[in-house]
């Protein structure tokens, strides 16, 4: 087959494909239908010009001559006669002046962009937990301990607060005995139940994953991996802070109930994050 | 002929006929590497057809809706405007799904030419001067590029992109002095802000485009102006450039490719599924899904969050997270050293010359194996972004993978160096072309029992 009919012969195939590709679209084909018709339309043509480019083109080896860049002399007599570096030069003062005053209108103009967003305040120290919100599932339903099954884990918030981002907590219920917290939070864990932020503190994702025999959390983000029995201390990955746990007591009316917000800011670090916020929280 | 009264009733108007004849008798040399850029350029303009396409349906809204559309599964769920507009356009919308799929495939190997583009320019030394600025301008877009990918992937607000899209924010919190500042900004608050979306889209389709199609237009003025520099073909020397007239030889081949390149596109969008969102499900901030990776040019910032060592310094009350290393300052200094590059090396060789003639790798062999080790720490890295996935291929426990990667990502680009910087110098001293056969030595018994060498023909 000479390069003429094969150029013919691709474009034949694209004007079959536009045309199928038209009554695909009408009668509302497959989305691989689409695919293929368009890649046949487009491809026919494609091809065509290609074969049409390297078989029938006769097109000669050329040399084209380069010069070099630098334009020195001309360069030189802009220097040298314009009026304008002299200009510069001989008022210098105002030419600074004028660069200066340049510069502080162009920071004045950026200052609208401080519209975009807030102070961070004390937004990342704290959350909706406060002493005396009850721990509610995502159906509102306030817990009991005994509502738990042991090694099982529910997401929790604070009562009124339900699906807050900055506030979902797990609660995981295990043997008491088998827990090993620090001596000063002993007391949160009511009957072996033990909240802990769900928001990872190596990148915020939520720290989804529970492997109930080993008492592990594990975030599905970056593999770190949190003892629950210790505290939630990291054990692997990249975190490098234990997952705040949420102070909590067991309510006059049996529900779990938190004492306080989480002791520390949760989810990933920031640079001030161990001072004490401005208003005390 | 019609077209030359229009053309002269044109060159009346404009006087463009001189400047169009050199145009066109521009001479091309003639090989395949010098197309990679181009097929990144076709990528952009199926881009941009296919983004006006989508922009035209979508709803840059983070409100709450009740999605009530043909996918059952998610029937009655609440999802956001956004979510559900990219729903109806998937389901509903004639052509509308093959027009998104076709979108994310070409954004992603757009990005893909790029690279493949940067590591030609790279290895063959076309950095050097007087290309240094275009280099820059390269870099530039190159970023530019990567920054339109995530926006346009977090679009959607689906689970995956919603992901993505909060552990950008912990890396940018994890800036010291400055992050929270700039996150609340970027952001409008704490992480998740309904305002990012339309934020968002306003990058996505506007200020982006506009600064990237701006600068490829300085980058091909760039490339005119200088002349493509060359391999050194018979007959090619410093002040000259040998290969074919621009009009017809390349201007056929160039718009071929360019077709073809959209051919294939179509055909990936129409056949390999890509980012179903209605299988992550909506944005929610209380779930995640698992295994979660990035498209593939970010699949190495995650690899580098996911090998970092848990460190987290705190002195004089100051706290340096454990992202910053790894998602600020890894790729900071990765960039910074790509875009100094030309810079770095003309210091440390002394040659400021101008050059035409392009190296091949094996002529620069420090270079070269530079090149090699960045490349491997890339690729250990993208690994690493999806080690939970490889751990699962390989059935090893995916602690044990981290760790064999975190041993790689030191002991693999070491070897690569040297093992390249080795092989380039041997090639480079014997002078072969890579494949060539090595001369063949012909022996002949002799009647005595011994042997002898036979002369070459």
């Amino acid at each position: 087959m000479n390069a003429s009919r094969g150029v013919a012969l691709a474009l034949a195939v694209s004007i079959a494909g536009s045309l199928a590709l038209v009554v695909i679209y009408v009668v509302g084909g497959s989305i691989q239908q689409q695919g293929i018709g368009l890649a046949l339309a487009l491809g026919g043509v494609g091809t065509a010009i290609v074969i049409w480019a390297v078989a029938l083109i006769e097109a000669p080896i050329e040399i084209e001559e380069r010069h070099s860049f630098a334009t020195g002399r001309e360069h030189a007599v802009v220097v040298d006669s314009g009026t304008g570096t002299q200009e510069i030069s001989r008022r210098r003062f105002l030419a600074r002046l004028l660069a200066g005053a340049v510069g502080i209108l162009g920071a004045a103009l950026v200052m609208p962009a401080f519209s975009l967003g807030p102070q961070p305040g004390t937004d990342l120290f704290r959350t909706a937990w406060r002493r005396g919100l009850r721990l509610v599932d995502l159906g509102n339903r306030p817990i009991r301990p005994d509502d738990l099954v042991a090694d099982s884990v529910t997401t929790v918030f604070p009562e009124g607060f339900v699906g807050r981002p900055d506030s979902q907590t797990l609660l995981i219920k295990v043997s008491p005995s088998d827990l090993a917290l620090p001596s000063d939070r002993a007391a949160w864990a009511p009957e072996g139940c033990v909240a802990y932020s769900k928001v990872c503190t190596h990148a915020g994702c939520p720290v989804g994953l529970y492997r109930a025999k080993e008492h592990l959390l594990l975030c599905p983000c970056h593999q770190s991996t949190f003892d629950v029995l210790r505290g939630a201390t990291p054990i692997f990955g990249p975190a490098a802070r234990p997952l705040p746990q949420l102070p909590m007591e067991v309510d006059a009316d049996g529900y779990l109930v938190a004492l306080g917000d989480f002791p520390e800011p949760i989810g990933p670090g920031f640079w001030d994050m161990t001072h004490t916020p401005a208003d005390g929280g | 002929m019609a077209a030359e009264p229009m053309l002269t009733w044109i060159d009346e108007r404009l006087g463009l006929a001189a400047w169009a004849r050199a145009g066109l008798r521009k001479v091309f040399p003639d090989h395949w590497s010098f197309l990679l850029g181009e097929v990144a350029l076709f990528c952009l303009v199926v881009l941009v057809l296919t983004g006006v396409f989508l922009t035209l349906f979508y709803v840059p809204d983070a409100t709450s809706v009740t999605y009530s559309g043909p996918w059952a599964p998610l029937r009655g769920q609440s999802v956001s405007a956004a979510f559900d507009s990219v729903m109806r356009l998937s389901f509903e919308v004639r052509a509308g799904l093959v027009m998104r799929q076709i979108h994310h495939w070409a954004a992603l190997v757009f990005v893909a030419a790029i690279v493949v583009h940067l590591l030609r320019i790279f290895f063959t030394g076309a950095f050097r001067r007087p290309r240094e600025i275009n280099w820059l301008v390269g870099i530039g877009l190159l970023l530019l590029a990567l920054t339109m990918g995530i926006t346009g992937y977090s679009l959607p607000d689906d689970l995956l992109s919603g992901t993505g899209l909060r552990v950008i924010y912990s890396v940018v919190i994890a800036i010291p002095f400055i992050g929270p500042y700039l996150a609340f900004l970027v952001f409008g608050g704490e992480f998740p802000t309904p305002e990012i979306i339309s934020r968002l889209f306003v990058f996505h389709v506007m200020l982006l485009p506009a600064l990237l199609i701006g600068g490829v237009l300085v980058h091909l003025a760039i490339l005119v102006r200088h002349k493509h520099s060359q391999y050194a073909v018979p007959g090619a020397t410093e002040e000259n450039v040998v290969g074919r007239a621009f009009w017809p030889s390349q201007v056929f081949k160039s718009t071929g490719l360019a077709i073809l390149t959209a051919a294939v596109l179509a055909l990936m969008g129409g056949l390999i599924q890509i980012n179903p969102i209605w299988a992550y499900g909506p944005f929610d901030a209380t779930t995640v899904s698992s295994p979660a990776q990035p498209d593939w040019y970010a699949g190495w910032l995650d690899g580098a969050l996911r090998l970092f060592p848990p460190i987290e310094i705190t002195a004089l009350g100051i706290t340096i997270p454990s992202p910053f290393i790894p998602g600020v300052l890894l790729p900071g200094v990765a960039f910074g050293v790509m875009t100094l590059w030309p810079f770095l090396e003309a210091w440390v060789t002394g040659d400021h010359a101008e050059h035409q003639l392009l190296d091949g790798p094996r002529e620069k062999p420090l270079r070269t194996a530079f090149g090699v080790a960045g490349l491997l720490v890339f690729v250990i890295l993208t690994l690493a972004g999806g080690n939970d996935v490889v751990a699962l291929v390989f059935g090893v426990p995916v602690e044990a993978m981290t760790n064999i990667l975190r041993v790689a990502i030191v002991a693999v680009p070491l070897l690569g160096f040297g093992l390249t910087y080795r092989i380039c110098r041997e090639l480079f001293d014997r002078r072969e072309a890579p494949g060539q056969r090595r001369a063949s030595v012909r022996l002949r018994r002799t009647a005595a029992g011994g042997f002898e060498e036979i002369e070459p023909d």
